[in-house]
């Protein structure tokens, strides 16, 4: 019984393997799915004949909740909210370990210390064993806890949730006031991130002055951040030995537990914005990393398997992220863009020479061109302007334009956003280019449209050395013969400088919401 | 399972895992995201034991609390990444 339970474990194991194979192209992409799927039930109905399961009362119960509840998530949730959709689902990955775990740990320590057990405790079976229970126990609840308060704190943000909604809703929260990490210079790039959403130029230009003499102040909060989150951890390294020497102590697990759950929420609360990609991709590694644990824990090889693979996947995702941003994991971890140089004003780069156009003169601009590269970023996805994007897209080929896409790898709130929001419009997804591919043919394009990004075009990337994004990869756009920028103001992106493509010779800035503008300019092309 | 065969489990799976995950496109890192969501939600293969164990009430819980979260996991992100899939395709 135990041997074909294993052998249908090797089955699933190989189904996940040539499902993730299969995402490798978009076309046999659906069918890993659901060879990945197919892998998980089977893996699933072989452990309900497992000899070890006595009712089945509460796994149905469970199973038909979570079924309700995760199908309804998947069918409802918008294309834009992928992001908050996949942060959560890793937490909710991240607390199930912690939960199996646990129930694993107290079952050993009942089978152990009740004299009747018809059945061996794993705490009897010779200090090997009981050495990798504990040490994985304790990594689960280590891992677990952190992934699904992480995950939690990274929903919360990518939804807008803030601290005082929350204490407007549940007033109670006021009596448990944590002291907030301290988080000044991201504070600052935040209030620039959603200021690009509501267009405050000013509120920005005065935070930004504000922030000069805090400099020394911040990095005396920055190392305070990182000797609590080095303290927390140690900590929770510590009670994990406890927890090796005296398996039988369970506190000691709900300790690491609670300490985790801490670590979690300090990691993660003061990361945002453009960021964010990175967290979900360490998160979504850390999910498969708790999932590997409880297979350590469980002694079963499926769950050590699956979960290095996803854990695997995670980490690749994270370091791609961090090179598109030509940042480490350590930075984004516990650092941030802190500008080293003086960053030229906004006075001196835009003074006088933004030019502001409106649709009827973009329309007529775009008359007999013959290459166009549109630029999604996250301000598309704010708006929701990806069917716009489309139509224009469609209505500039009807007149013989070639139409491409240009897609930044950091573009959006997590890695691959911006490519799902344009195939939810239809849009095929060989004419979306990767930064490599698209750069060298940004001088042969008639048109670049900018819509909703920032960041990822600023050319002081590759002239200014100074720059708090020097040598972060870019997106050629300022190459292109024209530029249309379409953007509500001229606030600064995540990074919180200003952005000299904006005041480009070949540059037009339409100022107006994605979706709306898109509509005006596609309404004044067909007037034409 | 010895402590020494998990290991070389685990470490053998990250290599492989390593293999194929470079190899995915750009385009499809967000379906791959939750698509491998979606099979760390195998820890549902634990807690369906720790739920069916009967042996106390509080691991029992436990397991039936994690058979939920882990179900929400891998049902939502497998119907998702389905969802999200099917929406690309090629230029006609």
């Amino acid at each position: 019984m135990e041997a074909l339970i294993n052998l249908v474990y090797l089955v699933a194991a190989t189904l996940f393997i040539f499902g993730l194979k299969g995402m490798t192209h978009p076309r046999t992409a659906v069918r890993g799915n659901w060879m990945s799927a197919s892998g998980m039930l089977l893996a699933v109905l072989v452990t309900l004949i497992s000899q070890s399961i006595l009712s089945y009362t509460w796994i149905m119960a469970g199973l038909v909740i979570g079924a309700g509840i995760g199908a309804a998530m998947a069918t409802r949730v918008q294309m834009t909210a992928m992001p908050q959709m996949v942060a959560l689902l890793n937490g909710f990955g991240g607390i199930a370990s912690v939960l199996v775990a646990g129930a694993a740990l107290n079952e050993a320590i009942y089978l152990f210390t009740s004299p009747s057990a018809v059945t061996d405790s794993v705490l009897n079976r010779g200090a090997a064993m009981v050495v990798q229970f504990g040490i994985a126990t304790a990594a689960t609840g280590l891992i677990g806890a952190v992934t699904f308060w992480g995950s939690l704190i990274a929903y919360g943000k990518l939804e807008g949730i803030t601290g005082d909604q929350l204490r407007k809703r549940f007033p109670v929260l006021d009596r448990f006031k944590l002291p907030a990490p301290p988080s000044l210079p991201v504070a600052r790039a935040e209030q620039a991130d959603s200021a690009t959403a509501t267009g405050e130029t000013a509120a920005v230009q005065r935070s930004t002055a504000a922030i000069a003499p805090l400099v020394t102040r911040l990095n005396h909060a920055l190392t305070t951040q990182v000797y609590a989150k080095g303290v927390l951890l140690g900590i929770c390294v510590l009670l994990g030995l406890l927890l090796v020497i005296s398996p039988t102590n369970i506190v000691l697990y709900w300790a690491i537990v609670i300490l985790a759950s801490i670590l979690g929420w300090y990691l993660v609360m003061p990361i945002g914005g453009a960021d964010m990609p990175v967290v979900i991709a360490l998160l979504n590694s850390y999910s498969g990393l708790a999932a590997a644990a409880t297979g350590f824990v469980l002694g079963n090889s499926i769950l050590i398997i699956t979960g290095s693979l996803v854990g695997a996947s995670g980490l690749i995702l994270t370091s791609i992220m961090c090179k598109a941003m030509n940042r480490s994991l350590t930075n984004v971890l516990f650092g941030v863009w802190v500008p080293e140089g003086a960053a030229a004003s906004e006075d001196e780069v835009y003074g006088g020479k933004i030019k502001s156009s409106s649709p009827e003169e973009l329309a007529m601009m775009m008359d007999g061109v013959r290459r166009v590269v549109i630029v999604p970023g996250y301000g598309m996805a704010v708006s929701q302007a990806q069917h716009a994007v489309r139509d224009l897209a469609n209505l500039l080929e009807s007149r013989g334009t070639e139409v491409e896409f240009a897609i930044h790898p950091v573009a959006g709130r997590m890695p691959g956003h911006m490519n799902v929001l344009l195939a939810e419009a239809d849009i095929p997804y060989d004419k979306l280019k990767e930064m490599d591919e698209i750069n060298p043919t940004f001088d042969q394009t008639d048109v670049a449209i900018v819509i909703g990004a920032n960041d990822v075009t600023n050319p002081l990337a590759r002239t200014d050395p100074q720059s708090p994004i020097a040598g972060m990869p870019i997106l050629d756009v300022i190459n292109a013969r024209s530029v249309i920028v379409v953007k509500r103001s001229l606030s600064p992106g995540f990074a919180g400088i200003p952005n000299p493509l904006f005041a480009a010779e070949n540059t037009l800035m339409f100022f107006a919401d994605a979706k709306k503008g898109l509509l005006d300019l596609i309404n004044a092309l067909k007037e034409q | 399972m010895d402590p020494i065969t998990a290991l070389t489990i685990f470490v053998l799976a990250i290599f492989v895992g390593f293999e194929i995950i470079t190899k995915v496109p750009p385009t499809l890192h967000t379906p791959l995201m939750s698509g491998s969501n979606a099979i760390s939600g195998i820890t549902l293969i634990g807690a369906l034991l720790s739920a069916g164990a009967e042996l106390t009430f509080f691991p029992t819980l436990l397991g039936f609390l994690a058979v939920i979260f882990a179900t929400i996991n891998v049902v939502g992100g497998f119907m998702v990444t389905n969802r999200m899939l099917s929406m690309f395709r090629r230029k006609e």
